[in-house]
């Protein structure tokens, strides 16, 4: 780099770009944050869905799943799973795991009560309507 | 050959545990791999989820202890001043490998939900979340290393020369501490969870671990090279400045498909379509300094460690991240293989490779040499060309897989479910898991080149035998 460029010259323009940067970003934070109610419709944040995305955590179901397309890619992506299986079919593949087919992928049992398949298949409902931009491109996931 | 300071010493055990480690989560990813195509391996003793969160954290805390033990040996050298305390930098070493150990224990042995509900996470819930999945103690003790890794990092640089290449390690220290934070907000609300989640993460990851990687790598040219301090510091401010600029907004291509408003596909796709400026800019840098050297230091092993990170970080984390970045690729890319393609070689390019760089530089001196036996170099270079090697390979078998799994499962008019595609990758997941046992070759004979003495060279009867260097 040549010698009218200077060090000082190249740590202003770190500073100020940074700054820049930063100030940009929290203003479109700033901005999605105030749009997010029309997109996530929180409304509809039951006690249920809370209690469920408690388990969904305390059951690090996100070390093999995706939720959004975001997680570990060894099992199917659970974001739409409501609408690609329904409730009954959730709770029921929950309580039936693992398989215990010799050489597939298995899913651990975690003897959740009835009432807490509701938490979970309200949760996955939930997050199902929340407003992805069409994510995933077909119900696959 | 001797440490300028000696207080620089305490960054040894730093660099021992870190390579430990890194030999823990390289097993446990062989083992996921495994996983992969045997799915019930080591069912239901390790399941897939336990072993990533090792695999991981893992990571996670072998680069954490490789950044601290590079700041320990490189503040004192920068600042010419012996470190605040050397003490405090001890206590934290066990307090962190303690810490880290028991957190790894408590993933293979307490089912996690158990893990939860003993740790606390009922007053503040803040597990479950991927790279976050640490007890609330071992995060509360994560904030409280690393403040007082500031304090005595801080205190150093306070008494002693201000150089630009330790304030911009010291700017991105503060900044992973800062952001993480974040991992202590978990709102109910799914996205505003993840809107968040992503400051930890992408933040640290594409934006303040590039000031900590580029002053390493600074240091390093620096001192095997013999360029111009000044020459080196305005490319790294040149440098972080492009990572910041290109890297804070570009945060937004984690928001296309999470619930955050459309405008994100524009402003995340944008600057982060910018996102490998940085890391190329990083690859001419390190050419550039090498060529113009005006010194041949005997440590080759080290300055192949530099070239090989500013190379492999652009094009894993340059390169195959500008592969689906942009909003409508990631649409069809999101979640899938190619993410894991980008990020295995992103991690390995641009942080193992710069942590690697500053061992290979700074353990033969700490031993008490300038460089290691012309031996140990060849073996260390081995290690680089077979870890470096079956990384790419990694890579581009993931990537085929990712792009088989896109069009199986989202483009053809009748798209396949997950598993049935998952079924139909076997073959590569397979070649995945050979390259994997590459990369531990890889490794064990980089660990080996640590115990590699040159051979006694015959010395005739009556001869002087010559003075070693």
């Amino acid at each position: 780099m040549s010698a009218t460029f200077t060090k000082s010259m190249a740590r202003n323009i770190f500073y100020g770009g940074t700054v820049f940067a930063a100030l940009l970003f929290l203003a479109l934070t700033f901005h999605t944050t105030w749009k997010l109610p029309q997109r996530d419709h929180r409304e509809n944040l039951t006690a249920e869905v809370v209690r469920g995305k408690h388990l969904w955590e305390t059951r690090n179901c996100i070390g093999c799943h995706t939720l959004l397309g975001e997680g570990a890619y060894f099992a199917p992506e659970l974001g739409n799973v409501y609408k690609r299986r329904g409730g009954d079919f959730i709770k029921v593949w929950i309580k039936i795991q693992p398989t215990g087919a010799a050489g597939r992928r298995q899913m651990p049992q975690f003897h959740f009560t009835d009432p807490q398949l509701d938490d979970i298949v309200a949760f996955l409902k939930w997050t199902s309507e929340i407003n992805t931009e069409n994510w995933p491109p077909n119900i696959q996931g | 050959m001797q440490l300028h300071y000696q207080s620089q010493a305490v960054a040894k055990p730093y660099f021992i545990a870190a390579i430990g480690l890194f030999v823990g989560q390289i097993l446990f990813g062989l083992i996921m791999g495994l996983q992969y195509v045997i799915g019930d391996f080591l069912f239901p003793a390790i399941p897939f989820n336990v072993a990533r969160m090792v695999h991981t954290n893992l990571l996670i805390v072998w680069l954490l202890f490789g950044f601290m033990g590079a700041a320990y040996y490189l503040v004192p050298e920068e600042t010419e001043t012996e470190l605040h305390s050397p003490l405090l930098a001890w206590v934290l070493f066990w307090v962190f490998l303690v810490a880290g150990a028991l957190t790894v224990v408590g993933y293979l042995i307490v089912p996690y939900a158990s893990l939860a509900e003993m740790t606390g996470n009922g007053i503040l819930a803040t597990m479950g979340r991927e790279f976050l999945e640490q007890p609330l103690p071992t995060k509360l003790g994560i904030v409280v290393v690393a403040l007082a890794f500031l304090y005595n990092i801080g205190m150093t640089m306070l008494k002693g020369r201000k150089t630009a290449i330790s304030m911009i390690l010291l700017i991105g220290l503060v900044g992973l501490a800062v952001l993480f934070l974040f991992a202590f907000y978990n709102p109910s609300n799914l996205v505003k969870d993840k809107y968040f989640w992503w400051w930890v993460v992408h933040l640290w990851v594409e934006g303040v671990w590039e000031l900590i990687l580029g002053a390493i790598l600074g240091f390093v040219l620096l001192k095997l090279t013999g360029v111009d301090r000044e020459v080196i510091e305005k490319w790294l401010y040149t440098i972080i400045t492009l990572t910041l600029v290109t890297g804070i907004i570009g945060t937004g291509h984690h928001y296309y498909w999470i619930g955050a408003p459309a405008y994100w596909q524009w402003w995340g796709g944008i600057f982060s379509a910018l996102e490998p400026l940085p890391f190329f800019a990083l690859t001419v840098f390190c050419f550039n300094m090498v060529n113009r050297r005006r010194r041949e230091h005997p440590n080759k092993a080290a300055t192949l460690w530099a070239l090989g990170t500013g190379v492999m970080a652009f094009l894993g984390a340059g390169v195959w991240g500008f592969l689906h970045t942009l909003a409508p690729i990631n649409y069809y890319t999101h979640g899938t293989q190619i993410t894991a393609a980008h990020g295995h070689m992103a991690f390995y390019g641009a942080y193992v490779m710069v942590v690697l760089t500053i061992i290979s530089y700074a353990m033969p001196i700490m031993r008490g040499r300038e460089a290691n036996s012309e031996r140990a170099q060849v073996l260390e270079m081995w290690s680089f060309w077979l870890m470096t090697v079956s990384m790419v390979f990694i890579t581009l078998f993931l990537t085929a897989a990712g792009l088989l799994q896109v069009w199986l499962q989202r483009i053809i008019p009748n798209p396949q479910p997950f598993m049935v595609v998952q079924d139909q990758l076997a073959l590569f997941y397979w070649l995945r898991w050979i390259s994997g046992v590459v990369f531990l070759i890889g490794l064990v004979v980089y660990m080996y080149s640590f115990f590699v003495q040159d051979k006694p060279q015959p010395v005739a009867a009556g001869e002087v035998q010559p003075a070693t260097a």
